[in-house]
């Protein structure tokens, strides 16, 4: 149970000593294909923090107000799915609307992150951990910005090395896991600051 | 709780929430999603109204007025360019590369890319006017080398096409197993404008590759097939300079309409045809170009064979073009070229022709990318 456990210690756990991404090395297709340019980086990791959040929060509205009271948790899953893909789609179509330069921004990165396991990921985890409401917003906050943190420090590592010259068997996604392997290490440094499991 | 019963609890549950969210979905498709018609201004003379919220590209396409666009809407071979003269936003990251300073300051635009969400005043060459879409029967089918055909297409709807040798159509490939809708590739037609009522393009199979596959395995004489055209601006320059012409594999096919027509035209100017090819299985047409030679005198053709085999038993030419290039060519003065290939062979070319002496304005070439 974690009624204990404030919600800046989980906010600032899924940040550091649980990174999403590095501890549960959910969200890799994206972190691996559009981790090439910080800025490019920076704008999806953006949609993933805003997905995220607000995901965790509709999810577990609908986990504990449509789920258990049927006693129907076993669809977490498939309905998880969907609310988080129409979600996505919605708010395309309102950015679009609204403002090109978010769209610009932000809009394009959208489509991307639908099927991003971290998403996923996290609103599991905010079940499973039986998290309040508060705390599953600050969880879903905290897990984006630590995926955000993640992706823009990979990019940051592989446009530095667009020029080193790398062993040819590894070019391309090669190196960029073993790039994650390492981050996630040092990450690992992180560890029990705070744990919430 | 009976087994049934929270089996039919389960199941009506999660068709309650996906009927919820699909019927979320679809209002939000009719209102947020709906631009309703909009107005394109075309060249301050026409205009059209269209569904709101679909790119340029395939509004004006409904419109029957085509824009070129080999990659079929991709955003990956920056043909699709059109110039948008009223507000309409901000350019998109997908349409940055393909778009120089100039262009972006002048409000050039991908159309493929760009979405038309209110009224637009836009402006395209007038030629564009002319570029229609045609039905055409498969006359022939020839085996040019082991990887390039020759096919001929006679025109039916219109009967006729008016175009510019060096120019190229859009073969439309309808829905099969590599594609869930129909895509546009470009190609060069190979025959001469004199021949209006058919046109023929030498297509060249890349593997796995959704138009050529199409052409290669699928289509059969007799078959009907669409095409739009004819565009670019690959053709001929009026001047009396001398010519040098660079190709490889298929590139040879707009080179070969405008030899046909300075033949016809009775067009004297000194001029030399690269062709570049691995070995002698790659090379066609030979006999058609040595003809040539005969006929227009100051033309000459050289081959060349990048590796040629033990048993071609070759006395020409060896090497890339590029080294042709370097050994026959000594001063690119007074002098055009004429490129069509690869992307990769046309940067190379472009930088030894430069290293002659031509400049760059002088060269002009249709990358098949
Ligand atoms: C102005 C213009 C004129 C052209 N004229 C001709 C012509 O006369 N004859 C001709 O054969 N082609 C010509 N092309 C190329 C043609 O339009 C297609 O790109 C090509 O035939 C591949 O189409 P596809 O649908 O089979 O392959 P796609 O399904 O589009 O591509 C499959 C894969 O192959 C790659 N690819 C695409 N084109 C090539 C290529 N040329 N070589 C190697 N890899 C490639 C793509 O990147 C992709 O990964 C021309 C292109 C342009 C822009
Ligand atoms: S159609 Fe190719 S870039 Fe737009």
């Amino acid at each position: 149970m974690s009624e204990g456990l404030a919600f800046y210690a989980i906010f600032f756990a899924a940040i550091f000593t649980n990174n999403i991404l590095l501890t549960n090395y959910l969200g890799m297709c994206s972190f691996l294909a559009v981790s090439r340019e910080v800025d490019t980086s920076m704008g999806l990791g953006w949609a993933v923090v805003f997905v995220m959040t607000a995901t965790s929060a509709l999810n577990w509205l609908a986990y504990h107000y449509i789920l258990v009271p049927f006693d129907l948790t076993y669809l977490r899953f498939v309905v998880f799915i969907v609310i988080i893909a129409a979600f996505v789609q919605i708010v395309e179509m309102i950015i679009e609307r609204v403002s090109d330069k978010l769209y610009i921004a932000l809009g394009i990165f959208l489509p991307l992150i639908t099927v991003n396991c971290a998403i996923l990921g996290v609103s599991l985890f905010m079940v499973i951990r039986e998290y309040t409401f508060i705390n599953s917003i600050f969880f879903g906050l905290g897990s984006g910005i630590g995926w955000m943190v993640a992706i823009i420090a990979m990019a940051g590592i592989r446009q530095k090395m667009a020029r080193s010259r790398v062993p040819r068997a590894l070019v391309g996604a090669g190196i960029a896991l073993i790039i994650a392997g390492i981050m996630a290490l040092a990450f690992m440094g992180f560890s029990g600051m705070i744990k919430i499991t | 709780m009976s087994p049934l019963a929270q089996i039919l609890i389960g199941v009506g549950a999660i068709s309650a929430i996906t009927t919820l969210l699909a019927i979320i979905m679809v209002i939000a498709d009719a209102t947020i999603g709906n631009y309703g018609s909009v107005q394109i201004r075309i060249n301050k003379e026409k205009d059209i109204t269209v569904e709101g919220g679909r790119t340029l590209l395939s509004a004006l396409m409904d419109e029957k007025i085509f824009i070129p666009s080999a990659c079929g809407g991709r955003g990956s071979c920056g043909l699709c360019k059109v110039k948008v003269t009223s507000e309409i936003g901000e350019h998109l990251p997908t349409e940055l590369p393909w778009l120089s300073d100039d262009e972006r300051k002048e409000n050039v635009r991908l159309s493929c890319q760009l979405k038309i969400k209110k009224d637009a005043a836009i402006q395209i060459p007038e030629e564009l006017f002319n570029v229609k879409e045609f039905e055409c029967e498969v006359k022939s089918i020839v085996d040019l080398t082991h990887d390039i055909k020759e096919i001929t297409l006679r025109l039916k709807e219109p009967a006729q096409m008016k175009y510019k040798a060096g120019q190229f159509v859009q073969f439309e490939v309808p829905e099969y197993e590599l594609t869930s809708e129909p895509v546009y590739r470009a190609y060069s037609i190979s025959s001469q404008p004199s021949r209006t009522d058919e046109i023929e393009l030498e297509i060249r199979l890349v593997p796995s590759g959704i138009c050529t596959t199409y052409v290669f395995e699928h289509l059969k004489v007799g078959d009907t097939v669409t095409i739009n055209g004819p565009y670019g601006h690959f053709y001929l320059q009026d001047t009396d300079a001398r010519i040098i012409f660079v190709a490889g594999g298929s590139g040879n096919a707009p080179i070969k309409s405008i030899l046909h027509d300075m033949l016809e035209k009775d067009i004297q100017r000194e001029a030399v045809y690269f062709f570049g090819a691995r070995s002698k299985c790659d090379l066609f047409l030979i006999d058609e170009m040595r003809e040539m030679e005969k006929k227009l005198p100051n033309f000459k053709y050289v081959p060349t064979l990048s590796q040629p085999q033990p048993e071609d038993n070759w006395e020409g030419d060896v090497g890339r073009v590029t080294d042709a290039i370097e050994r026959n060519i000594d001063s690119g003065e007074n002098t055009e070229a004429y490129l069509c290939g690869s992307p990769g062979m046309i940067e190379s070319v472009v930088d030894v022709l430069k290293k002659k002496g031509i400049p760059e304005d002088k060269i002009y070439y249709d990358k098949f990318a």
